[in-house]
């Protein structure tokens, strides 16, 4: 599995008057068992790059290619593709319809076409996967709390099996205990599928504990793209474009430039607390 | 993919069309269909091509916008111009087949199709030029007067805007529900009618329920700030003539008399 962005464009709106360029020559490769972050200020195009991935946008310039064909292609087939890159949007229980959660969860694969056992199976699947309380399984998806409308959307597009996810910013609108659990489910099945996944966010502390890879959007070009600890050594820059790098870069920095030679590059707290706890000649806290 | 309607589409640009009062252009577009009716040979249409040019030029809004709104009544102004080119009675000049063509009926069939073309093109560089807000606001002040005898006016124009307003919401979220959906794998296009209008579902029930919570936010939000009708409300940017309008004004009578003394003349000399 393979997907490369080869110079990519897109401009909202062509002659309208109110045209937006979101993207400018993007170039990315995104390959298998990659789990990657997407960070940028609001309005930084990442909506934009990701509906590229599944051909929901087409580009104004460039290609996009998947598993080496171009999904430009005049007899591409689309449909196919978006079974294969599934997309979770943001606030994705919008787009619940069905008379139960399980009915919707079914939506999907069962515009794949698979049999109707096969449907039913995957989709009992899902909604355990994303830990969705099975005794609400036949209640009508409008009943529900924000966080489980919310695991219901996600497990619509899980059930669909893609060889990549993408989520548009998850967690947004939920608290922190919603969000973390979103985001421990995402990284259990990132282990255990091993599929490749893409998180959109606004949030470096959400990305650096999960993440091994952070593409850094600004102004609809990418800005940085590389692990967690060479992106976060740009605090300074991030910090320009109105993001910030996690608590614990800041604190190795300042310990750092005190002279306690601690790991600059830890990303997360446990790493951070490795480092010191070994200058004090300790191992573990 | 859903932005191409264009119903009440508006497009920024500095002109002084787009500065001047709504009720100066509200004025100017029922004078300027008036004239269109006025219009009825080849110097009237000559005289309104001009007018329409001036205004196109001063609104600084592309042509090729402008004429967007015509793709949707092509199919209209062929069947009306057929119809008006074979049926109208009069001396044949052309004839074939069991047809003919009159004089009459060519000239019948070019003033319809001009009028209905310029009709579209002028009414657009309204809507062009006018922000939605500032078009109720301009019926609103407008239409005043007529409270005095019961109607409505605040409500009504209450209404145009609020309907008007959720026009690119709900375009948006009917675009990012499509988007969403085919996703899921969902397929908008092919199929039978039968296939289609099942495919609609999981478009349009998303989209009605949040057209109702959005319905049931705002009601909630304008109650909040104590709305409770038009009576002694203020507003922010209250409508105010400059002199630009009043020269507006006047161009605009001038034209309507010139197009009437164009008319006039022509038919005293005879001229096409
Ligand atoms: N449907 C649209 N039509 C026109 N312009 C759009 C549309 N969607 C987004 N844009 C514009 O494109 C740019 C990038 O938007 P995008 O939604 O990709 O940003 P984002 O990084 O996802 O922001 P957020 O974090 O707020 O979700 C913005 O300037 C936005 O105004
Ligand atoms: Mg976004």
């Amino acid at each position: 599995m393979s997907l490369i962005f080869d110079h990519v464009s897109y401009t909202y709106s062509i002659g309208s008057g109110y045209e937006t360029k979101a993207l400018s020559d993007v170039s990315l490769k995104i390959g298998e068992r990659e789990f990657i972050g997407i960070i940028g200020h609001t309005g930084s195009g990442k909506s934009t790059l990701v509906q590229h991935m599944n051909g929901l946008l087409k580009a104004t310039e460039g290609k996009i290619y998947y598993n080496g064909e171009d999904i430009y292609d005049k007899d591409y087939d689309l449909k196919d593709l978006r079974t294969q890159v599934g997309m979770v949007f943001q606030y994705p229980e919008h787009q619940l319809f069905e008379t139960s959660v399980f009915e919707d969860v079914k939506f999907g694969p069962r515009n794949q076409g698979l049999d109707e056992q096969e449907v039913t199976l995957r989709a009992y699947e899902a909604l355990t996967k994303v830990k969705f309380p099975e005794d609400r399984f036949d209640q009508s998806p409008f009943d529900l709390s924000g966080g489980q409308k919310r695991r219901a959307a996600i497990a619509g597009v899980l059930a669909m099996k893609p060889a990549i996810l993408i989520l548009d910013e998850p967690t947004a609108g939920l608290d922190p205990k919603g969000r973390d659990e979103i985001l421990g489910m995402i990284s259990d099945m990132h282990n255990t599928v091993g599929n490749t996944i893409v998180l959109v966010s606004h949030s470096m502390e959400d990305v650096a504990e999960y993440v091994d890879r952070i593409i850094v959007m600004d102004e609809g070009s990418v800005l940085y793209d590389g692990t967690p600890s060479e992106v976060f050594s740009h605090y300074k820059k991030l910090e320009e474009i109105g993001l910030a790098a996690p608590e614990v870069t800041y604190l190795m920095h300042e310990l750092a430039d005190r002279g306690i030679p601690v790991d600059v590059n830890a990303t997360t707290i446990e790493e951070a607390c490795e480092s010191i706890a070994a200058y004090y000649g300790r191992t573990g806290i | 993919m859903m932005r191409e309607i264009t119903i009440g589409q508006y497009y920024p640009a500095k002109s002084v069309i787009h500065s001047l009062d709504p009720r100066v252009k509200l004025f100017g577009t029922l004078m300027y269909i008036i004239a269109l009716f006025i219009a009825n040979s080849v110097s009237g249409f000559v005289f309104m091509t001009i007018v329409l040019s001036g205004i196109i030029i001063m609104s600084k809004v592309p042509f090729g916008y402008m004429v967007k709104g015509l793709k949707a009544i092509v199919v209209l102004l062929v069947v009306a111009g057929l119809f008006n080119l074979f049926l109208t009675p009069g001396i044949p000049v052309f004839t074939f087949w069991k047809f003919s063509i009159s004089m009459a009926g060519i000239r019948g069939a070019a003033l319809m199709v001009f009028r209905m073309i310029y009709l579209i093109i002028g009414t657009s560089i309204m809507s062009l030029t006018t922000t939605p807000n500032q078009l109720t606001d301009g019926l609103e002040k407008s239409m005043r007067p007529l409270s005095a005898i019961g109607v409505p006016v605040h409500e009504i124009a209450m209404m145009m805007s609020i309907a008007l307003r959720f026009i690119p919401i709900l375009t948006e979220e009917t675009d990012k529900i499509m988007k969403a959906q085919m996703a899921r794998g969902a397929d908008f296009d092919s199929g039978g009618i039968i296939r289609k209008a099942k495919a609609l579902v999981p478009l349009l029930v998303p989209l009605f329920v949040s057209a109702f919570r959005r319905a049931n936010d705002l009601a909630l939000a304008m109650e909040a700030r104590c709305y409770n009708g038009g009576e002694g409300r203020t507003k922010m940017k209250p409508l105010s003539y400059e002199t630009r309008d009043g020269i507006a004004y006047l161009i605009i009578l001038i034209a309507f008399i010139g197009i009437i003394a164009v008319e006039i003349f022509r038919k005293k000399i005879g001229f096409i």
